[in-house]
């Protein structure tokens, strides 16, 4: 039964149709971006006839005066007037611009995500030496395609969006004698702009950004080669595996460390002053569920179109595990952030929650965020028949992908909008351009490769691969 | 006990052959009782048509009686028997709750499954489960017939049928 399978190779074609449909995608994205970009200068502009949008910059004011008095507690009570003047001097972009910064950048880290959980999957495998997915390998490693478009992005971005989103980017901050002194920042200031002077050129945070990308695709590289390679051979080889498995075992240590520190550069140095020890785990459970579920999300459509008949119920089902788990592997993460600081209740890192769980732009998907990413998933998908069909994965997986985006929303957008932040259309058009490119990217990889690697040493043993 | 049982006892050396052997006597119409192997041989509940365990779903009744019990348990003593002030929160507040909500939930399903398990398998203090033969917990699968529910069959006809399935060897095993 499995021997007259294992000869066929098989091939994702990229249909001109599907390809239609995802430009159509893109276009109405475009389109809802648009419209969402005009009213929110539309509605600033309201605002600018009553002195530049005094009301929108009042509840900025507030958050300040909230975020300030909570975080002087434990300082000098001068330090507290000059955190006024501070927020009073700086200087503010319109809300819309910042609105789009932010929905830009956050769109773009939650990509990049995607887009390196499909590497890190392949690396997990390899380095397992898991047999049961050696047949569907190939769709992480088309998503790991995305890599480098999403560090070419984020390094430009940065430079757009940096006097908007990252506090610690302004140089008054780090002048002792300055109005905008703040001892917080001025001793965080290390970890960005080590080795040259704090305020001026963030040479550490780049150099991290820049490495990681660089890395995530050398590593990317490196194992698609083995991975292709091992195609062209005569017959099942394990050189090419072992190549692979070595490399992947390379990129795991590098990623440990550096998508916790992703996380804290790219994330939670928009909420300079707060800090969690969690946060970098946090941001990748996150990333992790959402890729798993992308993954899941793939092959169950590329099997729908009739391809990949070498997986089974059984492979199935040992994805919809791994979405499952890990909405409770990032459930109790969040927990955990989430308890301590509730308990310890220290005014400077409760402010976090109070400005998502208590204000009103962010309260909902505070609490949406748990229901979608935890309560639906682990209801659904307790069931031994619900991750073996389906009709269930197609309903689950998006449930969490659109749970983790709003994850993220919550995560980058209350820092940066306080008060004015929201899900409009401007978010909703982003979110759809971003997904449509990165799908274009991602099936243009997958059809230019045989959808499963015919020599793969392991692929017998997924083909009889039952639980 | 009540009367004598008497078993057709087929010894197999391995479980592809076990697994084709199965399929053959089942499709002469033979019921089998049940088969002992040393490991877990994958598609043999398929093979045997052994309906699906129901175990789950006492693990997740169990599990939410552990959820309610230690809900109400700290709810009861935190927020009316002895209000205590903790951390300046109200007394009676969720998030405290949930470590050991989900604690007692894991607890009262793995106690209640375990137990739920050995009732379920008549696995009790004091009782001698029967052997058919010893070397199902080494390297024998040890497939057993009963010789009650097929009386369509002789006992040589089991035999041979055994032995045409790949049975390395029959033995016959009584007990009281």
């Amino acid at each position: 039964m499995a021997a007259e399978v294992h000869l066929q190779e098989e091939r994702y074609i990229f249909k001109p149709r599907l390809r239609r449909n995802i430009f159509i995608f893109l276009i109405v994205g475009v389109l809802v971006f648009g419209l969402g970009l005009l009213l929110a200068m539309n509605s600033e502009g309201q605002g600018e006839t009553a002195g530049h949008g005094s009301e929108g910059h009042a509840s900025v004011e507030a958050t300040h005066d909230m975020t300030a008095s909570l975080q002087h507690e434990t300082q000098e009570g001068s330090a507290a007037d000059q955190h006024h003047a501070k927020s009073a001097a700086h200087h503010e972009s319109d809300p819309w611009v910042k609105r789009l910064f932010t929905t830009l950048w956050m769109n773009n880290v939650f990509f990049t995500g995607l887009g390196i959980i499909g590497l890190f999957f392949v690396a997990i495998q390899y380095a397992a030496q898991a047999g049961w997915s050696s047949g569907i390998k190939r769709i992480p490693l088309a998503m790991g395609s995305w890599i480098p478009y999403a560090g070419v992005l984020m390094i430009g971005l940065w430079f757009l969006v940096k006097g908007d989103l990252f506090h610690w980017s302004h140089a008054g901050l780090f002048d002792a004698n300055g109005p905008d002194f703040d001892p917080i920042i001025n001793g965080k200031g290390g970890f960005f702009y080590w080795p040259l002077a704090k305020g001026t050129f963030p040479a550490f945070f780049m150099a991290r950004m820049v490495i990681f990308f660089g890395m995530w695709f050398l590593f990317f590289t490196w194992i698609k080669r083995e991975m292709l390679q091992e195609d062209l051979a005569g017959g099942v080889t394990t050189t090419h595996w072992l190549k692979a498995r070595k490399f992947s075992t390379w990129f795991l240590l590098f990623f440990a460390v550096s998508s916790s520190i992703s996380a804290w550069d790219w994330v939670m140095s928009i909420d300079t002053h707060w800090f969690s020890t969690m946060f970098g785990w946090y941001m990748f459970a996150s990333w992790w569920v959402t890729g798993l579920a992308f993954i899941t999300l793939v092959v169950v459509f590329l099997k729908d179109a009739g391809y990949l008949k070498i997986v089974n119920a059984n492979h199935l089902h040992d994805l919809g595990k791994f979405v499952f788990a890990f909405s409770i592997f990032w459930t109790y993460i969040w927990f955990g952030q989430f308890l301590l600081i509730y308990y310890a209740n220290i005014p400077e890192e409760t402010v976090y929650f109070i400005e998502r769980m208590k204000t009103a732009p962010y309260s909902w998907i505070f609490f949406a965020n748990l229901f979608l990413n935890f309560v639906l998933p682990f209801l659904l998908f307790m069931t031994r028949d619900a991750k073996r069909h389906m009709t269930m994965l197609k309903v689950v997986c998006p449930i969490v992908i659109v749970g983790h985006w709003l994850d993220f929303f919550n995560m980058i957008t209350p820092g940066v909008m306080h008060f004015e932040g929201g899900i409009g259309l401007l978010e909703i058009g982003t979110a759809m351009i971003f997904m449509s490119a990165f799908l274009l990217v991602v099936l243009t990889a997958l059809s230019k490769m045989p959808l499963f690697g015919k020599n793969h040493p392991m692929l017998e043993e997924s083909l009889h691969h039952h639980i | 006990m009540d009367a004598d049982k008497h078993f057709i006892v087929g010894i197999f050396d391995d479980e592809e052959v076990l697994l084709k052997g199965i399929g053959k006597i089942r499709g002469n119409g033979v019921k089998i009782h049940d088969v002992y192997s040393p490991f877990p041989v994958h598609g043999i509940d398929d093979a045997l048509s052994i309906k699906r365990s129901r175990l789950p779903i006492a693990a997740f009744l169990f599990g939410m009686t552990g959820t309610s019990l230690a809900l109400l348990m700290q709810i009861w003593m935190l927020g009316y028997d002895w209000p205590m002030i903790i951390g300046g929160k109200n007394h009676a507040s969720l998030p405290p709750f949930i470590p050991v909500t989900f604690e007692l939930t894991v607890l009262l399903a793995a106690l209640g499954m375990v137990g739920t398990f050995f009732i379920a398998s008549d696995m009790k203090p004091y009782k001698w489960p029967r052997q058919f033969d010893l070397r199902s917990t080494d390297d024998k699968h040890v497939m057993a017939i009963d010789l009650a529910i097929n009386s369509g069959k002789t006992k040589d006809e089991l035999r041979s049928l055994l032995r045409e399935s790949g049975a390395s060897e029959v033995n016959e095993k009584s007990f009281e």
